[in-house]
């Protein structure tokens, strides 16, 4: 088994050293601009939103701003482009809102096939749901947390 | 008997270095190679792919390219089921033998449970037996095929594989319009459906022996890095198959590995000559070739349906015309699922080879 | 008008430097693209729950609520939040509450587009 092993470790260790690795530079700067467009895109609309409708709030005015960037990046899935600026963006494209939403909505397109019942509403949350899972389970800690420090100052 | 008492042990290399004996030549095994005494022949063939297949290299041997994903149907699922029934039905017209003398299909695609093949299966109407061996389903049905041909139990045996990229997208990885973003290192699902009819009598290139082989595992658990998985593997096969026949990789006009792709056939190029068996020039793999360098297909082409277009489209029409006299077809194939991966077991692979020759 | 200029340069920065960190981690230690959606929820949670997130949003502005980690922020806001007004029960509604607007309308488009477009194989 040990003999196993070793054999095992040493030829994982050389297809590390044959396998090549994404070009850093590039890719990294690919993502830099294209995620910091998308953000920057996100502040033009909000400030564009605040501009047009003066008496809403910040809060609203966000919530105007990531929901546009949400439609508009369902938009591009279902026209078929979002990928292609994902390939070359990589996590310029995932990691912004508009990656959520393309992660939600390719999965529904996806599994269309199966029916809306149970294709498209069964599945869609397959690849966004450890976001979504997370995000609820440990900002419901995060909450009572706060709960519980706050009362102990009292 | 005493053929069996004699293969004990692993230093008795010397009765195979110089010629097979003659025994041996006859409906024998040894550890792990068939030789058949009665070799089935290929006498009909059919190759179909997509755009991407039909754009590469290999692209003007194929018998038919779609160029719709969809091939006019609602699923790509329907659509791969038609390629495998156009690629089925052809390989039989070719051959001029008539539907209702072929008494066996044996076919197997990626999806689970084999749905594509079997659903072929009910429109042709034939007797059906469905493998799955990943990418090597192609070769574990032709090594199968000529088992039962040799044996006598059928006359003609017809075998047939298919994969579809989007359908084998689906259930490997993530939904076809997610972003992201591939490692270089990633293959490419061929889309494309092979078939050959074999047949007992007839005119054509034989199978002559087929090696099955074992399931290998060096540990890697990388599911984008297919090639670097299966390389021990086909080594495995190939070796076992060099050292049965007691041949060389010189004494054949091609050997032909499935889908290692580039990154994979470097590393099986290094393990053999570091077993003492260097692949010269007459090696080459099908996934390397079945797309060119500027299609963007990273290390090459994968799925059952690489080497099946292949084979049944250039390899065979080249062992058609007389250029290559000795062919060693060793496809291999990742035999993990997208859960075993995530619940941390390595990949096992396994490689079956036929040798064709004309 | 220079300080907009000013407030989109540090936001297209900010938010393409997240970015890089995101993609430097998929390159040196191959973490699959979910796990680092995960990462970065949970450090937005993390700060809006030590109360640093406000500070830097004034800031960053879009090139920190754009990222998920605004998204992980705003959970975490809404969590505190309706915690401290309705007490225990809060916790579990708030952050649900605080992004159903963005939540709800990936939904709801989602279904829409699937109702018109098919997906194409590349």
């Amino acid at each position: 088994m040990n003999e196993t092993n070793r054999r095992n470790e040493r030829y994982n260790e050389y297809v590390k050293s044959v396998t090549p690795s994404t070009s850093t530079l590039k890719s990294l700067l690919n993502s830099f601009w294209i995620g910091g467009l998308t953000c920057l895109i996100g502040q033009i609309i909000f400030d564009l939103y605040k501009w047009i409708f003066p008496q809403l709030d910040a809060t609203n005015i966000t919530n105007f701003t990531s929901m546009t960037l949400i439609s508009v990046a369902i938009l591009f899935t279902g026209l078929g482009f979002y990928d292609v600026i994902a390939r070359r963006g990589g996590a310029g494209s995932f990691l912004p809102i508009t990656g959520f939403a393309n992660a939600i909505s390719s999965a529904s397109l996806e599994f269309k096939t199966e029916g809306l019942i149970f294709g498209t509403s069964v599945k869609m949350f397959s690849v966004v749901g450890p976001v979504v899972v997370n995000g609820i389970f440990w900002s419901t800690v995060a909450g009572i947390i706060h709960l519980i420090i706050s009362g102990l100052m009292l | 008997m005493n053929v069996k008492t004699l293969h004990k042990g692993n230093n008795c290399d010397f009765l195979f270095k110089d010629k097979m004996p003659e025994f041996l030549s006859k409906h024998e095994y040894t550890r792990q190679t068939i030789f058949f005494n009665n070799p089935p022949s290929i006498v009909g063939k059919m190759a179909v792919g997509g755009c991407k297949e039909g754009d590469g290299p290999v692209g003007k041997y194929l018998d038919k390219v779609h160029c719709e994903d969809k091939i006019g149907e609602k699923t790509f699922e329907k659509a791969e089921i038609d390629m495998l029934t156009e690629a089925a039905t052809g390989a039989i017209k070719s051959s001029g033998i008539k539907k209702e003398d072929v008494d066996l299909f044996i076919a197997g695609d990626l999806l689970n449970q084999i749905t594509s093949s079997s659903y072929v299966a009910r429109d042709l109407g034939i007797p059906y037996a469905g493998i799955y061996s990943a990418c090597s389903t192609m070769s574990e049905g032709l090594a199968l095929a000529s088992m039962m041909l040799n044996a006598g139990y059928f006359d003609n045996i017809l075998c047939a594989t298919v994969s579809h990229f989007a359908t084998a997208e689906r259930q490997y990885r993530y939904p076809l319009e997610y972003g992201c973003q591939r490692p270089p290192y990633a293959q490419w699902t061929v889309t494309g459906a092979g078939a050959t009819l074999l047949s007992r009598g007839g005119n054509g290139p034989k199978i002559t022996g087929a090696t099955f082989g074992k399931v290998v595992d060096w540990g890697t658990n990388d599911l984008n890095n297919m090639g670097a998985s299966m390389a021990p593997a086909a080594m495995s096969s190939l070796i076992a198959m060099f050292n049965d026949t007691g041949t060389e990789p010189d004494d054949f006009d091609l050997i032909l590995t499935g889908d290692l792709g580039k990154l994979g056939s470097d590393i099986l190029r290094k393990l053999m000559s570091e077993a003492g068996y260097p692949l010269g020039q007459n090696y080459i793999d099908c996934g390397n070739m079945v797309y060119g360098i500027d299609q963007k297909c990273y290390q090459g082409g994968s799925g059952c349906g690489c080497s099946a277009t292949v084979v049944n489209s250039y390899v065979l029409d080249k062992v058609i015309s007389g250029e290559y006299k000795k062919v060693a077809y060793f496809a291999t194939g990742a035999l993990m699922s997208a859960q075993s991966c995530y619940q941390g077991e390595t990949i096992p692979c396994i490689s079956h080879g036929v040798i064709i020759e004309a | 008008m220079l300080e907009n200029l000013l407030t989109y340069l540090i936001v297209f920065a900010s938010g393409g430097l997240f970015c890089v960190i995101a993609q430097l981690l998929i390159i040196k230690t191959k973490l699959t693209p979910a796990r680092i959606l995960v990462i970065f929820l949970l450090s937005g949670i993390f700060l809006q729950a030590i109360g640093v997130y406000e500070p830097i949003y004034s800031v960053l502005k879009a090139g920190i609520s754009v990222p998920i980690i605004g998204f992980g922020a705003a959970l975490a806001k809404g969590a505190i939040t309706y915690a401290h007004q309705f007490g225990f029960v809060g916790a579990f509604a708030g952050g649900l509450i605080q992004t159903a607007f963005g939540v709800g309308v990936a939904v709801v488009a989602s279904f829409l587009v699937t109702l018109i477009f098919s997906p194409k194989s590349k």
